[in-house]
């Protein structure tokens, strides 16, 4: 991006930035009325303490408190939500949750729902995590062609990460819907029969995959567009100079510079699928059956439906392990990498 | 002869001068199918939210809304539907509907009146639809389901989370960036781990404490517990440790007190990043929807995304009002965006964070 531009950029958020503050700047003059007094009490640099405090006490009492009770209610029993009225169990809950008699077979184990959503999860996971790398990797390898309208294509294809899970579910409901649906409308003029796409096992998996590819690719090509875009130019004059083609220019240049980008964007991925939920719930609910019924899905059922608490608290500890691996996993990779 | 050439020419001329080769064509047609794809389903949303219930559940259903064009002819009190009849002699006449009977229907012609009528049979004719956009889905679905006050407990959910997450992300910021205490980088490490909890990990024990406050069923519920954003705080936090210290020192010296500084100082300086955090604020909250869905049960606090989810659990055959509600929900996220478009993708490019 050429310099000019990129200032002008910036003056224009500044004064976007200024235009946020000015309502407020009246008020915020007025608390130093009570904060010179405190600044003098403490000194200014035990001020900082002051500066940390309120966003600590929320992050402590509605992110930090919630997980550890979380623990607690992992291995407490009942229906009630109450601490007190709790009986501690120990492990039973995990037992319970994580006992198969054969653990091919789901509906062998004791709870057969939670591996059901296990199940169900893990296909969706790999399908929609591999579907849309690749779909994200495509289309920002097109977006980072030198082509007219090309912030356009950006634009629109970064629109629908904007909408809201439900509004999501419901524009597809819409289009997948039976007797009306554009979908069917085209199957029926193209000589073929109407299909249940949401009451069809099969079909309504695939569609949930389908739609979470829609909904979250533009954000990940945007993020794949940023690594390729940071790739001097200069490495491919080099290429082209020593002769290679386009592929091999793709394949020796592109693809190791965009690794990092690239492991990134898997892991953020996954971490993303691994906890589907909002938008499957609008739109089919975990249906039909149990053919779409995730992880997080069984924890909201099982604490918020069926009121058992632990048997929740405990599915979320499982998941909770499981998307800390996959962190680390980041932080391990990104570490490798940086090294080589 | 050289002219269809130079037209090629001049339509395929590029940047650099350079022609268009295979890879552009392919690179266009993906583009092309792209486009239709990603925004194909909302326009569909779009139209389809301005159809009348019977275009709505017309099928196969026709891309632009359409209804039935009646005229009033003189003598009868109601509009006639209008049809275009093929008559036994072969000649096509815009005629009027009087009646239907069986197979059979009366028909008028609408410029005679008094004229005989002519009785058809109902394969003769064809209705004569005019383009027409159904406002009554949208004024239906506000006068008949309380959307404005699912709208209203949006806007005050969005604007004061997001005015709260500004004030007290970037105050942990500053803190965090420009003073020595004891326990800093601890307390920031923690606050990052937390960037990878999930509202879904603890759902249950969330709801508790919510409870406990006395928050279960109340605004601040759905505003305060998700302000102390870790994402804000790291952002702001990267950001200021870019401004230098010295006009921190040379204020203090002008004798002005920390808080001054904070917000006379650096806030103005932080801008771009503040911008950034209260787009990318803005968004979350207006589409939050699992937090809200578990504190709040009480219908007159629902936020919108919460209340079209309830309603079309509960009103599933009542699509039009559906598709009205739910482009007027995606409307303001929308107009936002076309506004600041820029901004989001270099902000999110740049952070890598949503």
């Amino acid at each position: 991006m050429p310099n000019s531009k990129g200032s002008a950029e910036q003056r224009e958020s500044f004064s976007l930035g200024d235009l946020l503050l000015k309502p407020f700047s009246w008020v915020l003059s007025l608390a130093d009325l009570i904060l010179l007094p405190l600044q003098n009490l403490i000194g200014a640099r035990r001020m900082a303490y002051f500066f940390v405090l309120p966003n600590v006490l929320i992050f402590g009492v509605f992110i930090l408190l919630p997980m550890l009770l979380n623990f607690y209610y992992g291995f407490t029993t009942g229906n009630s939500i109450l601490l007190e009225n709790r009986p501690v169990v120990g492990t039973a809950n995990f037992q319970k949750l994580l006992y198969c008699q054969n653990y091919l077979d789901v509906n062998s184990c004791t709870e057969d729902l939670f591996w059901r959503g296990v199940e169900n999860t893990t296909v969706f996971v790999v399908g929609q995590v591999v579907g849309m790398v690749l779909l994200s990797l495509v289309t920002a390898l097109a977006l980072n062609r030198e082509i007219r309208g090309r912030g356009f294509f950006r634009a629109i294809f970064f629109y629908p990460v904007l909408l809201s899970p439900v509004v999501v579910a419901l524009i597809w409901k819409w289009i997948l819907q039976y007797q009306y649906g554009l979908l069917n409308a085209f199957l029926v003029s193209l000589g073929f029969d109407k299909i249940p796409f949401l009451l069809d096992a099969r079909w309504a998996q695939l569609w949930v995959i389908g739609i979470s590819i829609w909904a979250q690719m533009g954000f990940f090509t945007l993020i794949l567009l940023a690594g390729l875009q940071a790739i001097p130019k200069e490495m491919y004059e080099a290429a082209s100079m020593d002769g290679a083609n386009k592929w091999l220019s793709f394949r020796n240049v592109t693809l190791p510079l965009l690794m990092p980008t690239m492991t990134v964007v898997l892991i953020l991925a996954l971490i993303r699928a691994v906890q589907v939920f909002d938008q499957v719930f609008v739109l089919t609910n975990g249906g039909p059956g149990t053919a779409t019924l995730y992880i997080v899905q069984y924890i909201y059922r099982t604490g918020f439906e069926f009121r058992d608490y632990g048997m929740a608290a405990a599915a979320s500890l499982v998941l909770a392990i499981v998307l800390l691996v996959l962190t680390l996993g980041q932080l391990v990779f990104s570490r490798r990498q940086e090294a080589v | 002869m050289n002219q269809p050439n130079a037209i090629v020419t001049f339509l395929t001329r590029r940047h650099g001068g350079k022609r268009f080769d295979s890879a552009d064509i392919i690179t266009y047609l993906y583009l092309i199918l792209g486009t239709v794809v990603m925004f194909g389903p909302v326009v569909w949303l779009v139209l389809s939210s301005f159809k009348p219930l019977e275009g709505l559940y017309a099928f196969p259903p026709t891309f632009l809304p359409y209804q039935q064009a009646a005229v009033q002819v003189a003598g009868y009190a109601q509009p006639l539907d209008l049809y275009d009849v093929k008559l036994s002699d072969g000649t096509v006449r815009r005629l009027a509907q009087i009646s239907q009977i069986g197979i059979g229907a009366r028909m008028i012609d609408p410029n005679a009146p008094n004229g005989k009528p002519i009785d058809i049979n109902i394969d003769q004719r064809t209705p004569v639809q005019t383009i027409h956009f159904e406002f009554d889905n949208y004024t239906g679905a506000v006068e008949k389901f309380p959307f404005l006050i699912y709208l209203r407990n949006s806007v005050v959910v969005t604007v004061a989370a997001t005015l709260i997450t500004l004030l007290i992300n970037s105050m942990a910021a500053f803190g965090l960036s420009k003073y020595q205490f004891r326990g800093r980088d601890a307390l920031f490490v923690i606050i990052l781990s937390t960037l990878m909890v999930p509202v879904s990990v603890i759902l249950i024990p969330a709801f508790l404490v919510i409870a406990k406050v006395g928050w279960s069923n109340n605004l601040w519920g759905l505003i305060v517990p998700g302000a102390a954003t870790p994402t804000g705080v790291f952002l702001l936090r990267q950001y200021m440790l870019t401004i230098p210290d010295d006009l921190i020192q040379s204020a203090r010296i002008d004798g002005a007190s920390e808080w001054r500084i904070y917000w006379q100082v650096i806030l103005p300086l932080a801008g771009p990043a503040l911008a950034v955090l209260a787009i990318f604020s803005v968004m979350w909250r207006w589409n939050d929807f699992l937090w809200p869905l578990i504190v709040v049960s009480q219908t007159n606090l629902f936020t919108l995304q919460v209340g079209l989810n309830a309603f079309q659990g509960e009103l599933n055959q009542q699509w039009n009002y559906i598709l009205a509600m739910t482009v007027l929900t995606l409307l303001p996220i929308t107009i936002v965006f076309a506004l600041l478009e820029r901004y989001i993708t270099t902000g999110i490019a740049t952070t890598g964070l949503k």
